[in-house]
């Protein structure tokens, strides 16, 4: 079937802001099946509240809009741009619901407007509890037995008839937010309550456990003609009951046979067609290690991040094929855009094998609880291919960039036999390491397989791997032994440590011995076809595939590796504008980077793709083969950065800004002299390395200092320290990982903090906007909700932030971008940190400006200046309405994490609110970070001392949107004597009701709770706040934030209707 | 021990040697399937060829009761790379032992993808493996291109007559080398499945009044077996129902005036589309031939294309005007493969009047 003609304007349904369960994949579905609309010549409108996502470019869709994304918010957007379908399917489990609930509510009827690639029946069929069981019954497709609940007391019954272990799964959510494996009764009800609440529809799946089961997934497309194929199947290490997005997954399945494999296959076929799909689909299974028995776990009607690894892991670009579907096309009328030779309608053979490990935030949170379970804790992942299970495993690991880089990193020697067998079972993030080390303890496969339900396949090749970790300290050096660990792909750096040779010694024996990476391609169909797509990964002893010569100049773009905390889509976003500006250009662009979540490896955004590790062994085998004429660090975060030196050892020339000035910026005391040199005044400080003198620069200085390590991202491991005892806590902490570089100790300066970014060419320089952060100084920027233009600096301060942004930009030499952040205090301007590099604002100001910064830092580094391209130095014009960049936080998924903000940042994601003022701004950016209020109109305060006067302000204003206000005692007792009717609370100590009461009772909107000065001690208000985060209950802990949401619901109370704005026909200059 | 696969093109491989250390020539192909590797091994339509698997890690759940004969067909077997350790619950043993008993020599640690890629380019070729270090090229180059495989169904066939029991439609099964699931599919559908050896006469099976014949799937050229096509065009003139798979498929063409050529690399694997031309709609099939109908000269009145395979045009299946005969080139029994087209085997059933 051809496609439909009556498709010409289509709405794509965005996911919104990266959070756990919901993160890069959708960018990188959307952007895909966003370029495959407009390729067939449809019009796209996009609804997507996350400003650091390639999908609201200008470039990917006719239409942008980064709203808030809600039913009201798209029915205004539909009545303005008036498309004749909605696309729900590439916007995750956000998309699809808003999908489901415009086509409910019948105002898509109303407005003579389809829902395409799916229907409300098929969403409804897949994603309800009941309806789904009845369906999978329907086609005696077994599920594990269950039930659906609305309350905890029907849960309670029904488990006492199937028996506990019981899974608990609540309907609609993502990432299986609020589910987990009930043992008991006790934590049957914990969970069910909780599930219950976060539940869309309130309703969660109470079902027989069956955990230790293997987990197989496969990835299925369908045609509207009934055409079926699957795209992949993926075994995941981790048997059933780590979320899939927590698992270790190795693609295609290793451990199934052909009829284990196409018993499963089939019906997965048999689902799709009974559900009707058309486009992509997910289905979980569980099987049942010594039987044929099996279980339907789950289908997602949609792409999923699962069908992201699929994608890069065959190279079969399931979105695009799944936007051609949704326009009639049938799957063989679809070109695989991979061989240019074959169709859709096939399905891709690997010969190489793919593993996934996720990037859990364990580092970032270091007090919470590190067991997985079936709720996703994960906030990215890594994908690494090899011709052998081993090789791909080591490479994964190597690729996450934790500190890890083989099966020895994390030290698990001091437990004993028992202690081993102890952690065994507990399930979590290193377990992996757990299993090697009971191996070179000589705990048996039987036994470490009955504790973790490992396949034995899996643990035999862990052993593989502690094997050879015990050749190499034991035998001899030789080329055999050097051959056989490469294609294990163990790095030249652990041979060395094994060996107790160099590096250096290791990496010329591989020379002299011929044992070099050869690259292969990934082609879909295991060479049956010659492929014209060069997507790229290297193993050991093999034929090189990848040709290097080119007639045309060759840049090299690092990427930056797995999504996590600090480092997350915005560094993805640079990185391929990045590409496609040198690609412009007339270079030939290569891409290395190892996360199959990004735009940036998708098959055809560089010339070339390399799926590696991004260390600098890695880099060096591409480096060796393409002998590029640059490499640019700039754009793919720390990551990136940390490269620069190896490459230029490589003698690679690093394009833009010199390495050495990249130095400069970092290093205290070349720093100091440069800010000397152009007279720009800084919080005084000093550099330190142990806890005695970080206590000595402090008392000089005068508490509260910020204490920091320096050549991080995030502001990993800083905080503000009141006291020499936190001193101590914090350096204690900081020096857990070994420091290669000083700490760094500042006086701590109360201001308002302003961050800018801006293209310098050498001489000259363009800063897009001046952002101002609500928070005061002491939150992460990553954290802080950040308002453009800024509101409150006086024309003076904005001068003088020009003017040093002008004279840091020539004193570093910087050739591209630099990110610097500013206190403003007293008409006074500091400068707290320059970075010569792309930053988290980069891709939100390049929106609200109209400026396409990336594409602007690109060509300057290939030598035009700003001038020549015809683009105004100084500060641009400032835009007619206001841009609020709101962060977004998963702390509900990380249970035990510490919510409170500090300087490390802690958000996972961000969106954007865009309006005509900044209320309106404001309450956009609030909604679009899913606050919706008020509900009860009940809020709790509990506030430190210095807050207090503040708070009576902001009690007053939430007291007069008819908020009744909760607070603790000494708040209460302050508010009161101010004339707000605050009732007094009793603490969690103290008997019923008390303020958990109140919390668990579902009836409170809000908690406004800041902790005690510098890290918080106080068990009461950590328990707080966590008990209202994990109940859905919005809880700030910075008085500014409290002030910005009064104004923001103030707002809210007058206008009901929200001016929308087309980013895509901004333009200030 | 070293082994070496030498191609007639000249091409050494240096691997370890799997299975029997016994030297051995064959025309190598390669089959892309990633799982079901033991289903190709006892495919008797890999008689009198060596197979690759595109796919590195072979032997991940060992040997099951998975097979489709008795026994390994393929000349030699080559894998880059045989799991030291199977598992599956079912696993009775690992695939070394197995080709040891069998006494089939084979070839692993080799780059697989090279040698895929070779043999897409130039085609299928013939080669050689040996354990011998000091091979010469030039004494075994002329040796390899002489060499020819001939008379395969004849050793790939059954010796007797085998009958096994069912109530419903009385097939008669034509063994040219026929997988198991052929029998079983007709079977789990209630047949009495009667197999016939190759060369038994249209006469013979004739009498024995069977609803339908099933034609199986088999090695070789099709061209080489005159006989068997005069027998064919024979059973056509019956006005029996008949159903063929593979091999089967391209002597009933031939044996009505189509014809057949060897395919550049064939098609071996559980991932080819094709396409059902009456309904439009696609099946991902298993594949495993080297040789296909040729239709531009086929009279219509005899027979028209059913199947087409979507990647390359090649036809894929016939239908015969007039009569209750269709025939496929791929493989609705799977066995490996996707079991997307096993309604086929309804479909015949219908043609013989039963009510599946």
């Amino acid at each position: 079937m051809p496609k439909n003609p009556d498709i010409k304007k289509v709405l794509v349904i965005g996911s919104g802001p990266i959070v756990i369960g919901q993160a890069a994949e959708f960018d990188y579905a959307g952007t895909q099946a966003c370029r495959s609309l407009k390729e067939e010549g449809v019009e796209v409108v996009l609804v997507n509240s996350n400003p650091a996502t390639i999908m609201t470019d200008k470039e990917i869709a006719d239409e942008v809009y980064i709203e808030p994304l809600n039913v009201k918010v798209l029915e205004q957007i539909i009545c303005k741009e008036q498309p004749d379908s909605v696309l729900p399917t590439l916007g995750g489990q956000a998309g699809l619901n808003l999908g489901m609930e415009l086509a409910e509510s019948g105002f898509l009827k109303e407005h003579n407007v389809k829902l395409i690639g799916t229907t409300s029946e098929t969403i409804f069929k897949a994603e309800d509890r009941q309806a789904f069981k009845d369906t999978m019954e329907k086609i005696g497709e077994p599920c594990a037995p269950s039930q659906v609940v609305h309350n905890v007391e029907d849960g309670i019954a029904f488990t006492n008839t199937i028996g506990y272990p019981v899974v608990l799964r609540p309907a609609y959510t993502l990432g299986g937010s609020g589910g987990g494996i009930a043992h008991n009764e006790t934590e049957l009800i914990d969970i069910l309550t909780n599930g219950l609440r976060l539940s869309r529809v309130g309703e969660v799946l109470v079902e027989r456990c069956i955990a230790g089961w293997k987990e197989i997934e496969y990835e299925v497309m369908r045609d509207s003609a009934g055409n079926c194929i699957t795209v992949c199947n993926m075994e995941n290490i981790d048997p059933v009951g780590v979320h899939t997005g927590d698992s270790i997954v190795v693609a295609p399945s290793q451990t199934l046979g052909d009829k284990e494999y196409q018993m499963l296959r089939t019906s997965a076929l048999n689902i799709i067609s009974e559900l009707n799909i058309t486009g992509g689909c997910n289905v979980q299974y569980a099987l049942h290690p010594t039987s044929f028995e099996y279980c339907v776990i789950e289908v997602n009607p949609r792409v999923s991040r699962s069908s992201a690894l699929a994608s890069k892991a065959t190279g079969y670009p399931i979105a695009k094929v799944a936007a051609k579907i949704a326009l009639g096309y049938t799957l063989d009328e679809i070109k695989n855009a991979i061989t240019g030779k074959t169709y859709a309608s096939f399905e891709p053979m690997l010969d190489y094998c793919v593993v996934k490990v996720p990037r859990l935030p364990f580092d970032k949170f270091i007090t919470a609880k590190r067991t997985l379970t079936t709720q996703m804790k994960a906030t990215g992942e890594v994908m690494s291919i090899c011709t052998n299970f081993e090789g791909a495993l080591m490479k994964a690991i190597r690729s996450l960039e934790q500190h890890v880089d083989c099966l020895r990193s994390y030290d698990f020697t001091a437990l004993s036999k028992e202690g081993l067998l102890k952690q065994l079972k507990k399930v979590d993030d290193r377990r992996v390491w757990v299993i090697a080390e009971a191996l070179r303890r000589g705990i048996s496969y039987e036994e470490i397989h009955d504790i973790t339900m490992i396949d034995y396949w899996f643990i035999d090749k862990i052993a593989i791997l502690t094997e050879m970790e015990g050749r190499l300290e034991k035998e001899e050096l030789t080329a055999e032994l050097l051959k056989e660990a490469k294609r294990l792909e163990f790095p030249d750096n652990v041979i060395a440590r094994l060996t107790g040779k160099e590096e250096a010694k290791i990496r010329d024996l591989r020379y002299a011995n011929g044992i070099t990476a050869a690259f292969k391609m990934v082609d879909t169909c295991a060479a049956e076809f010659a492929a014209k797509t060069p997507y790229y990964y290297s193993c050991f002893g093999s034929e090189n595939e990848a040709q290097g010569d080119t007639d045309r100049k060759k840049v090299l773009v690092l990427g930056s590796g797995p999504i996590r905390i600090g480092q997350g889509i915005e560094f993805d976003y640079c990185s391929v504008h990045c590409t496609w500006a040198f690609a412009k250009e007339g270079y030939e662009t290569i891409i290395v980077n190892n996360n199959p979540e990004t735009v940036s490896t998708d098959f055809d955004i560089a010339d070339k793709l390399y799926f590696e590790p991004l260390t600098p062994e890695d880099v060096e085998n591409i480096v060796r083969l393409e002998k590029p004429d640059g490499a640019v660090v700039q754009f793919g975060g720390q990551t990136a950065i940390k490269l620069t030196e190896s490459l230029m050892k490589m003698g690679v020339p690093i394009l833009g800004t010199k390495a050495e000035d990249v130095d400069a910026a970092e290093d205290r005391e070349l720093f100091d002299k440069i800010l000397e040199q152009t007279q720009i005044p800084r919080a005084a400080g000093g550099t330190v390395f142990t806890a005695g003198e970080a206590k000595e620069v402090a008392n000089q200085l005068g508490y509260p200092v910020l204490v920091r390590p320096s050549y991080v991202l995030g502001g990993q491991g800083m905080q503000i320290a009141y006291s020499d005892e936190e001193i101590e806590e914090f350096m204690e902490i900081i020096n857990r990982i070994a420091q290669d570089h000083p700490i760094l100790v500042d006086k701590y300066l109360q201001g308002k903090e302003i961050e800018v970014d801006a293209v310098c060419d050498g001489k000259d320089i363009l800063i897009p906007g001046i952002m101002e952060h609500i928070e005061r100084t002491g939150v992460h920027s990553g954290d802080s909700i950040s308002v453009y233009p800024a509101p409150t600096i006086s024309a003076q301060v904005k001068e003088k932030i020009v003017d040093y942004t002008q004279r840091l930009a020539r004193a570093l030499h910087v050739v591209g971008l630099i990110n610097i952040q500013f206190i403003a205090m007293d008409e006074e301007v500091y400068v707290i940190e320059v970075n010569p590099r792309s930053s988290r604002t980069v891709p939100y100001i390049s929106k609200v400006t109209g400026i396409p910064i990336v594409d602007l830092a690109t060509r300057v580094i290939i030598g035009d200046t700003l001038k020549d391209m015809g683009y105004p130095t100084g500060l641009a014009p400032e835009a007619e309405y206001v841009a609020i960049k709101m962060p977004v936080f998963s702390f509900e998924k990380l249970r035990g994490a510490e919510i409170s903000l500090g300087p490390e940042m802690k958000s996972t994601g961000e969106c954007l609110g865009i309006g005509k003022s900044f209320d309106e701004a404001l309450y956009k950016a609030f909604l679009g970070a899913g606050v919706q209020f008020p509900k009860y109109k009940q809020m709790i305060m509990t506030v430190k001392d210095a807050d207090k006067p503040e708070a009576v302000d902001i009690a007053k204003r939430f007291e007069a949107l008819g908020y009744k206000i909760y607070a603790t005692r000494s708040t209460a007792k302050y508010l009161q004597a101010r004339g707000v009717k605050a009732r007094r609370i009793n603490k969690i100590s103290q008997e019923s009701p008390n303020v958990m009461d109140l919390i668990l009772g579902h009836k409170i909107d809000l908690v406004i709770d800041t902790p005690t000065q510098g890290r918080d001690k106080s068990r009461d208000g950590f328990l707080i706040r966590r008990n209202a985060i994990e109940t859905g209950v919005y809880c700030i802990t910075a008085m500014d934030t409290a002030d910005a949401l009064a104004s923001s619901l103030e707002h809210a109370s007058v206008s009901e209707k929200l001016n929308l704005i087309d980013i895509a026909k901004v333009k200030n200059i | 021990m070293k082994a070496f696969l030498i191609l007639e093109d000249g091409t050494v491989f240096e691997g370890n040697s799997i299975g029997s250390a016994r030297e051995v020539i064959s025309e190598i192909v390669f089959n892309t399937s990633m799982t079901g590797y033991l289903e190709v091994l006892t495919d008797p339509s890999y008689a009198g060829q060596a197979v690759v698997m595109t796919y590195p890690l072979i032997g991940n759940y060992g040997i099951t009761p998975d097979m489709e004969s008795e026994r390994p067909w393929p000349d030699a077997y080559i894998v880059r790379e045989l799991s030291r350790m199977p598992s599956n619950f079912r696993c009775e043993g690992t695939i070394q032992d197995f080709l040891v008993k069998h006494d089939i020599p084979g070839i692993a640690g080799i780059d697989t993808r090279a040698l895929t890629k070779i043999l897409r380019e130039k085609g299928t070729m013939n080669g050689m493996i040996t354990t011998n270090e000091n091979y010469l090229l030039e004494e075994i180059l002329p040796r390899l291109r002489a060499y020819r495989t001939g008379n395969v169904v004849e050793k790939a066939t059954c010796n007797s007559v085998c009958r096994l029991p069912g109530k419903g439609k009385r097939v008669a099964l034509m063994d040219f080398g026929a997988k198991r699931n052929i029998a079983k599919s007709l079977q789990d559908r209630g047949c009495e499945v009667t197999i016939y050896p190759a060369y038994t006469c249209a006469e013979e099976i004739l009498a024995d009044k069977p609803d339908g014949i099933m034609l199986s799937n088999g090695p070789g050229d099709p061209k080489e077996c005159k006989g068997i096509i005069a027998e064919l065009k024979k059973l056509y003139e019956s006005d029996t129902p008949i159903f063929a798979i593979c091999l089967g498929h391209q002597l009933m063409a031939l044996a009505n005036g189509a014809d057949s050529h060897k395919m550049k690399y064939g098609h071996r694997g559980g991932n080819h589309p094709v396409k059902d031309l009456d309904t439009g709609r696609v099946y991902i099939s298993s594949q495993n031939h080297g040789y296909v109908v040729d239709t531009e000269h086929l009279d219509p009145a005899v027979a028209v294309p059913a199947f087409v395979n979507v990647n390359d045009g090649t036809n894929e299946g016939l239908r015969y005007t007039g009569k209750k005969i269709f025939t496929v080139q791929f493989h609705p029994e799977a066995c490996p493969g996707p079991q997307d087209s096993s309604y086929l085997f309804d479909k015949f059933i219908a043609m013989m009047g039963g009510n599946q």
